[in-house]
């Protein structure tokens, strides 16, 4: 038999006293396309991110065709033919799409843009991607952007792939041609690895499945002969329902009527181009689009911390007269019971502070109570107490630092707090971000609680398949304008997919 | 792939390790003091002295006899009150390197009241508007950075070290100029009156009671109020901050109108209760030396009056060794040095550690 690609054996990485990986074997084959599942701080990344040379492994072997190595870094990595794809491109935006396929390599002679021009076109054929080698990284989309990153794998000689989450910017038509792709670098040999932790996908495309939990590797299959649920099971180690409930709310209440919102960013560009919507206590609203399309100026519009034009009225509980939030300072909304939590990419940029203690971040939002200047910092600490025992937050107390706490408990903690002071209008947005599915599930649960409460929730998502489940109706937002408002419960995600991307922007729909 | 892999594990590699007791922690923090000392110690060696009646000598010098405990206090307390007057704004990750010029400016301001206003106000009426005038300047001298940097996003570093220029060239032109003690050869201010000097307790001018007071009042300020946590919070991330409603450009502004505040206030001690007159050097590098003490401290105000002490213990003695061993006084400076080098290198090893390699692969050579 063929040695595999690359083989693992006993890999062990530990950060402080967080273990990441603990003696993880596994075998990468040629010809094969490995999905590496796991949830979120299951280790999958910091694993690939021993192959791929940027962290140093504490224990364990790597033979690679059979030969054991050493990789100490990137560029060991490169010479074994190892190429990763990171969640952040690693492209400089100045350059051209074949500048960025030479940097960093050691080659004598100059730099000739055309000879390399030409057996990037190579590859683009032999694997069917498209992209012009003359663009600027700038000027490219994300997923134009992702596309430069393999091909310039592939012309440094990859032999085996390394992908992480690399569906997470892409729409669902891109996915598919993303997908395409890979299966035809699968049939001319190469080892491909997907880090991932959506299920369909995994089912989709990988031919085995190897699965991560908590560091250690518990389970290794053939994805012909598995099932979603089993995959589920072996990832979250008991079994989970897939449904997301969703109540029908009998008579909604208007809570915020915005119209004609229009924003332009520090560019002179129009990020929001004359929105218009309502949303209604007793429902959820789900606002879809690619990232970057105005969702987070329209949501951070509303509270105050973007300049908008337009009007944003907001109907009061118990019948008092509709107010204009557009002007009011972002303290001011607050007061009102509009509610704002942003997940960003890092997750603590806002909202949380990552080197104060839960009780701490618990009083972002109810520090500036009370007429006294000092801080009442007792009802914070019970506050954390209470989050920690009902959203089942993992930590040694609520006097630890958050940072040191992991992806998913932090997400618990901000939403946890937002909704602890029972907005009228609860906008999240991301909030399940690189969650898993456990802990996705409890914050849909939360969305839905404050739904019945009679809050109005929008929901900011970049799962299809989430927002099709739960929201009573979904936004889509495609360029910073409204390309559609849909009823949840009629709707497929291949609507929401079309009408992501039916506004200028990516011109190619077909898959 | 033929690729021949001779490489070994690379000798040396820094991991990251398990959060240390603060027990330990404190144990390193101590031990990089003493080798500081050390260091100090071969170098007063290479200079061709014993160590050991060197470090003697400061203590005398410094510690030993009333005279100079009062002269060592009298460097103390204005360290202690520029530190103190910097660590809100440091808190808030705002680079106040213009305490200098703020303590100058808080200095002006009572220097004005002392020459020409004296005799008009009663004496705790002339103390206590002195110390509000110059608090006030001092603000507002630490206003103007923060303000520039809350609208257009300056860089506060630059700007509060060229404010601490401007301010002592506003002395020299004082000097030479509007105040000029006309009597005297050389330009200088006078001196101060008798009735515009602060009035001693147990030996020190009063503003090291000042500075105590302070001590507490940064303390819950900064640990207990609204206004600390805001600061706090502004200092970790200026996005969340805005995310939850707080006023950005506000808490900058009014935390270094506070920071300019208590630098005022010492330049009001300095004149007042040390020289007794205004000069461009009355801030004396206080409110650089204010930094490191901040720094050391990790912006605890306890910590702060330790550092302070053993700083102004330093200063002061290395002045005795150079009258008794000849060494220059800028050796405490070196050694002043030294002892932030060691501290700030400790807490690479409090975070870190080494791990040497264990195995070579793939061929011994």
């Amino acid at each position: 038999m063929e040695a595999a690609a690359i083989q693992l054996k006993n890999l062990t990485k530990t950060f402080g006293s967080v273990v990441a990986n603990d003696k993880v074997s596994l075998e990468i084959r040629h010809g094969e396309i490995l999905a590496l599942l796991g949830e979120n701080g299951s280790g999958k990344t910091t694993l690939m991110n021993m192959l791929s040379g940027i962290y140093y492994p504490d224990g364990g072997e790597i033979f690679v065709n059979g030969k054991e190595v050493i990789i100490d870094s990137p560029r060991d990595a490169f010479d074994l033919g190892i190429g990763m794809i990171h969640q952040h491109f690693k492209l400089v935006d100045v350059l051209t799409a074949a500048e960025n396929m030479v940097l960093g390599i050691k080659e004598k002679g100059r730099l000739n843009t055309k000879v390399i021009g030409e057996k990037m076109r190579e590859i683009c054929e032999q694997y069917g991607f498209n992209v012009d080698p003359d663009k600027k990284i700038y000027d490219m989309s994300v997923s134009e952007k992702q596309t430069v990153e393999i091909v310039k794998m592939l012309y440094r000689g990859a032999e085996t792939l390394i992908l992480d989450e690399p569906t997470a910017v892409l729409t669902p038509q891109e996915t598919e041609k993303l997908f395409a792709v890979l299966r035809n670098m699968k049939k001319d040999g190469k080892a491909i690895v997907i880090i991932t932790h959506k299920l369909n996908e995994v089912m989709e495309l990988s031919d085995r499945v190897a699965v991560l939990r908590k560091g250690i590797h518990v389970g290794d299959l053939v994805t012909a002969e598995t099932n979603p649920q089993e995959l589920t099971n072996l990832m979250v180690g008991h079994s989970v329902t897939l449904n997301i409930e969703r109540t029908l709310c009998e008579k909604p209440v208007k809570k915020l009527e915005v119209r004609c919102l229009c924003c332009t960013n520090d560019d002179g560009v129009k990020v929001l181009d004359n929105i218009n919507f309502d949303a209604f206590g007793g429902e959820v609203l789900g606002i879809a689009g690619i990232s970057g399309c105005g969702q987070k100026e329209l949501l951070e519009g509303i509270a105050g911390l973007q300049k908008v034009t337009g009007s944003i009225i907001f109907y009061p509980e118990d019948g008092k007269q509709p107010e204009e939030l557009n002007g009011k300072s972002p303290m001011e909304i607050i007061k009102r019971g509009v509610s704002l939590s942003f997940v960003p990419e890092d997750r603590l940029g806002m909202g949380l502070i990552g080197n104060m203690d839960l009780a701490d971040n618990m009083m972002l939002r109810s520090y500036n109570k009370g007429k006294s200047p000092f801080a009442d910092r007792k009802t914070p600490a019970e506050l954390a107490e209470k989050v920690v025992e009902e959203l089942e937050v993992v930590t040694p107390g609520i006097d630890v630092p958050v940072r040191n706490l992991s992806g998913g408990n932090v997400q618990k903690i901000l939403v946890g707090r937002e909704i602890a002071s029972e907005p009228s209008v609860l906008m999240s947005a991301y909030a399940v971000r690189g969650l898993d599915i456990n802990t996705s599930y409890t914050i849909y649960n939360l969305m839905n609680e404050q739904k019945n409460r009679g809050a109005a929730v929008i929901y900011v998502g970049e799962d299809l398949d989430v927002l099709v489940e739960l929201c009573d109706r979904i936004l889509v937002l495609c360029d910073g304008k409204v390309s559609g408002i849909l009823d949840g419960r009629n709707t497929t995600k291949e609507e929401v997919g079309l009408l992501m991307t039916s506004l200028g922007g990516e011109k190619e729909v077909s898959a | 792939m033929t690729y021949e892999n001779v490489k070994k594990e690379p000798l040396i590699r820094v991991a990251k390790r398990p959060e240390l007791s603060s027990k330990k922690a404190m144990l390193i923090r101590f031990s990089s003091v003493l080798v500081a000392l050390m260091i100090g110690g071969i170098l007063i060696l290479a200079l061709g002295y014993n160590p050991v009646s060197v470090y003697a000598g400061i203590v005398e010098g410094s510690l030993m006899t009333p005279t100079a405990l009062k002269a060592t206090a009298k460097i103390a307390v204005p360290l202690l009150g520029a530190a103190l007057a910097i660590a809100p704004a440091f808190k808030m990750k705002f680079w106040n390197c213009g305490a200098e010029g703020q303590i100058t400016i808080g200095a002006i301001a009572s220097t004005y009241f002392a020459l020409y206003q004296v005799d008009n106000l009663p004496t705790p009426i002339f103390f206590a508007v002195t110390f509000v005038v110059s608090a006030i300047f001092g603000g507002l001298w630490g206003l103007i950075p923060a303000f520039f940097k809350a609208r257009w996003g300056t860089n506060e570093t630059l700007f509060t070290l060229m404010l601490n220029y401007i301010a002592i060239g506003f002395v020299k032109y004082l000097r030479i100029g509007p105040w000029m003690d006309k009597g005297q050869m050389f330009p200088k201010i006078p001196m101060f009156s008798k009735s515009a000097r602060l009035p001693d307790v147990l030996g020190v001018h009063i503003g090291w009671i000042i500075v105590l007071v302070l001590v507490i009042f940064i303390y819950v300020y900064m640990t207990r109020t609204k206004h600390g946590y805001e600061i706090a919070v502004v200092g970790e991330s200026i996005s969340t901050a805005r995310y939850s409603g707080m006023n950005v450009s506000k808490i900058i502004m009014r935390t270094m109108f506070l920071s300019g505040a208590i630098a005022g206030i010492v330049g009001w001690m300095l004149v007042l209760g040390t020289n007794y007159t205004l000069s461009d050097t009355t801030a004396n590098g206080y409110g650089f030396t204010a930094i490191v003490v901040a720094w050391l401290a990790k912006l605890n105000p306890f910590v702060m009056v330790l550092i302070s002490v053993f700083l102004a213990v330093l200063q002061k003695g290395s002045n005795t060794i150079q009258t008794n061993f000849g060494i220059p006084a800028s050796a405490s400076e070196v050694l002043t040095g030294l002892i932030l080098l060691c501290m700030l290198g400790s807490e690479f090893f409090i975070n870190y550690r080494f791990v040497f390699r264990k195995k070579t692969v793939g061929g011994d050579d």
